[in-house]
């Protein structure tokens, strides 16, 4: 039986799909069956990330709707042998996602996979409410920020009441992954810090992930982050891969220092 | 120079501005989330009651439910100024 992970947030572009494919690719590298269903629909961009968009063939709608087999659906990732992914339907409109559709193929998956990660759409409507549904567990993607965090909280609502184990009287394991960190506006008192978000909303933190370039610089080439070892954002995601495999490891990057010359001209903000 | 650099960060610590704002906000929207959904029906209804006798506005009836361990409080509050009093009472009520 696999585990249902919903990487989920309320906001839109806080980092979801970013974390998602990093994750996603983290539990593979460490010998974990994984796959990852693009709920986006309409908008995916999973396979952008992973830089596998143009061997997209089928997606969840064909699926569902019967037009495809999973096994002709799911896209195998270049880099880490045991990661799979299913694409959003691009042309599609919502309503193509049946919450019976969407249980047939969790419940498929679910044989073969020991990790089911669902990359969720932004809002709080039916789109990341049909991505939630058959979690155990959830990843509240939040940057330290107002709104963010505000929304992150009416999905902790949503987790609590519309889901299947909610209604089932189980309780969805959440774990708080902050992105978008910068360390030093929080030394300045610009930003939340880390111990207020987490004060705030009251979550387990499973990670923070610092502001990045190397981010960027990933989503153009098609390699999810965590792939650049040489970057603090690769290294935060590796962090939090070990912290959802119930490893304890301690916090990275979120320590202000200020930097002197030499590695301000050398190693460029990195 | 020196001084503006001063005053703009003065101007830019607001995080515990944030901080608070969100306390705050988020306290608010939990106590609405975890009421009954028949919450604002009830308190509609005694509304329409009350102005029979008192002229109030609709936001001077607040009910509120707390749930206790073995049971549960339905607080029902209205206020009104006493010119409402004498106004609502002579005109109202058959
Ligand atoms: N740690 C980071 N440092 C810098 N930029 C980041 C970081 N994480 C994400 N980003 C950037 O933020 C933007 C949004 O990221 P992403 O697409 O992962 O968000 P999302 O939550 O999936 O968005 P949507 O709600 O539209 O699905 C992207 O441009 C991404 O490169
Ligand atoms: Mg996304």
């Amino acid at each position: 039986m696999a585990k249902v992970i919903v990487v989920t947030s309320g906001k839109g572009g806080v980092g979801k799909t970013t974390s998602c494919a990093s994750l996603g690719s983290g539990l593979a590298l460490r010998g974990h069956r994984t796959v990852m269903i693009d709920f986006d629909v309409g908008l995916r961009n999973l396979d952008l990330i992973l830089g596998c968009e143009r061997r997209v063939v089928y997606d969840l709608v064909n699926v569902i709707q019967g037009e495809a087999s999973l096994q002709q659906a799911l896209i195998r990732d270049k880099r880490a042998d045991e990661l799979y992914m299913l694409p959003a339907s691009q042309t599609r409109d919502k309503d193509a996602l049946t919450l019976e559709g969407v249980q047939q193929v969790i419940a498929e998956l679910s044989r073969d996979f020991d990790y089911i990660l669902c990359d969720s759409p932004a809002g709080i409507e039916r789109g990341a409410q049909l991505a939630m549904y058959f979690a155990d567990e959830a990843v509240l993607v939040t940057n330290p920020e107002v709104s963010s965090v505000r929304d992150t909280d009416r999905i902790i609502g949503l987790l609590h009441a519309k889901t299947l184990a909610a209604k089932e009287g189980r309780k969805i394991t959440e774990h708080l992954l902050i992105t978008r960190y910068s360390p030093e506006r929080v030394h300045q008192g610009e930003m939340l810090s880390l111990e207020d978000v987490q004060e705030i909303l009251a979550v387990p933190l499973m990670g923070v992930i610092p502001e990045s370039e190397a981010v960027l610089t990933a989503s153009n080439k098609g390699i999810p982050v965590i792939h650049d070892e040489t970057c603090d954002a690769s290294q935060a995601y590796r962090d939090a891969v070990a912290r959802l495999l119930g490893e304890e490891r301690p916090l990275r990057f979120t320590e202000y220092r200020k930097q002197g010359l030499f590695s301000r001209v050398f190693k460029g903000g990195r | 120079m020196k001084l503006l650099d001063l005053f703009q960060r003065e101007q830019r610590a607001s995080a515990g501005e944030a901080r608070e704002r969100l306390k705050i906000i988020l306290a608010h929207e939990r106590s609405l989330r975890s009421q009954p959904e028949f919450l604002p029906r009830l308190q509609q209804d005694l509304l329409e009651v009350v102005k029979r006798y008192v002229s109030i506005q609709s936001d001077q009836v607040r009910v509120q439910l707390d749930r206790h361990d073995m049971m549960s409080v339905l607080e029902i509050n209205v206020t009104f100024p006493n010119t409402a009093l004498s106004g609502g009472v002579q005109g109202g009520g058959h």
